[in-house]
């Protein structure tokens, strides 16, 4: 049987690399792939911590993530289609209408 | 010796995948290695006992919101956004952030579980479990299932409403 700390290291893995993919890239749709990276991550938690207590309520957290998920997926990326309609960059660094 | 074989196989490959998420400059292929990952986490959780969340993660995010991924990329413009620097200019500084940060988690970690309080694992005692996810998810998790369900109608109707052509603006007469 795999230690529960093992399935830690590799969801701190996964988190660290979704942050640094949230931090250094300039394409939009990538920064939200790794937004999705660092879901990921918390959902392997939150199953690993379900089989070392022997309950089912990680899972079901897990399961409310995943909806979480998709919901900012569609939103952000309809956001995404919206903004590259009217100005036609999907860089973030480009996108500063509000900065004055 | 099976169990530790696919976990470590699915552990460096969602690892693998992911740094190249990150990394590389193409964001089709990015979407590709992305699917990757989450097929590899899919992996884990079968091998966690989530039979339940192993086929929602393979339905629900491979299915569903890659698709989109992959639709979103094609419509913008991959030429362009292909020929433009791809990090911004604080990697450098982000990247030593980032280290600091997974050390001092890697750290928590390593002082182990006894550090943390964390009462010894329960052996083996997840059957297969897709019904008593079910029943608790519609006996004691009601109402946050239902406020889920709301969530995903708003989220449904604001895509909607992002992505409807706007009017033309009207010229001036």
């Amino acid at each position: 049987m795999i230690p529960t700390s093992h399935y830690l290291y590799l969801a701190l893995a996964l988190f660290t690399i979704g942050v640094l993919g949230v931090l250094t890239r300039r394409n939009v749709i990538i920064i939200l792939m790794s937004i999705e990276l660092i879901l990921n991550a918390v959902n392997i938690n939150l199953v690993a911590f379900a089989r070392h207590f022997g309950s089912v309520d990680g899972q079901i957290f897990a399961i409310f993530v995943v909806t979480a998920a998709a919901a900012e997926a569609a939103i952000g990326l309809g956001i995404i289609i919206a903004f590259f309609r009217n100005r036609e960059t999907v860089l973030a660094d480009e996108m500063d209408m509000l900065k004055w | 010796m099976v169990e530790q074989f696919t976990f470590y196989f699915f552990a460096a490959l969602a690892v693998i995948s992911a740094v190249l998420v990150v990394t590389v400059r193409n964001a089709v292929y990015s979407a590709v290695f992305l699917i990757t990952t989450l097929l590899a986490t899919a992996g884990i959780f079968l091998q966690l006992r989530a039979e339940f969340l192993f086929v929602v993660q393979i339905i629900l995010y491979v299915g569903g919101i890659m698709v989109l991924f992959v639709f979103v990329v094609m419509l913008v413009d991959l030429d362009v956004a292909l020929r433009q620097v791809q990090f911004n200019r604080q990697k450098w500084v982000a990247l030593l952030v980032v280290l600091a940060v997974a050390g001092q988690l890697v750290f928590a970690l390593a002082l182990g579980s006894e550090a943390l309080g964390l009462p010894a694992a329960a052996p083996e005692s997840l059957e297969p479990n897709t019904e008593s996810v079910g029943l608790r998810l519609f006996e004691s998790y009601m109402l946050p299932f239902e406020i889920a369900s709301i969530l995903l109608l708003v989220a449904m109707i604001g895509a909607v409403l992002l992505g409807k052509r706007q009017k033309p603006p009207r010229s001036e007469a």
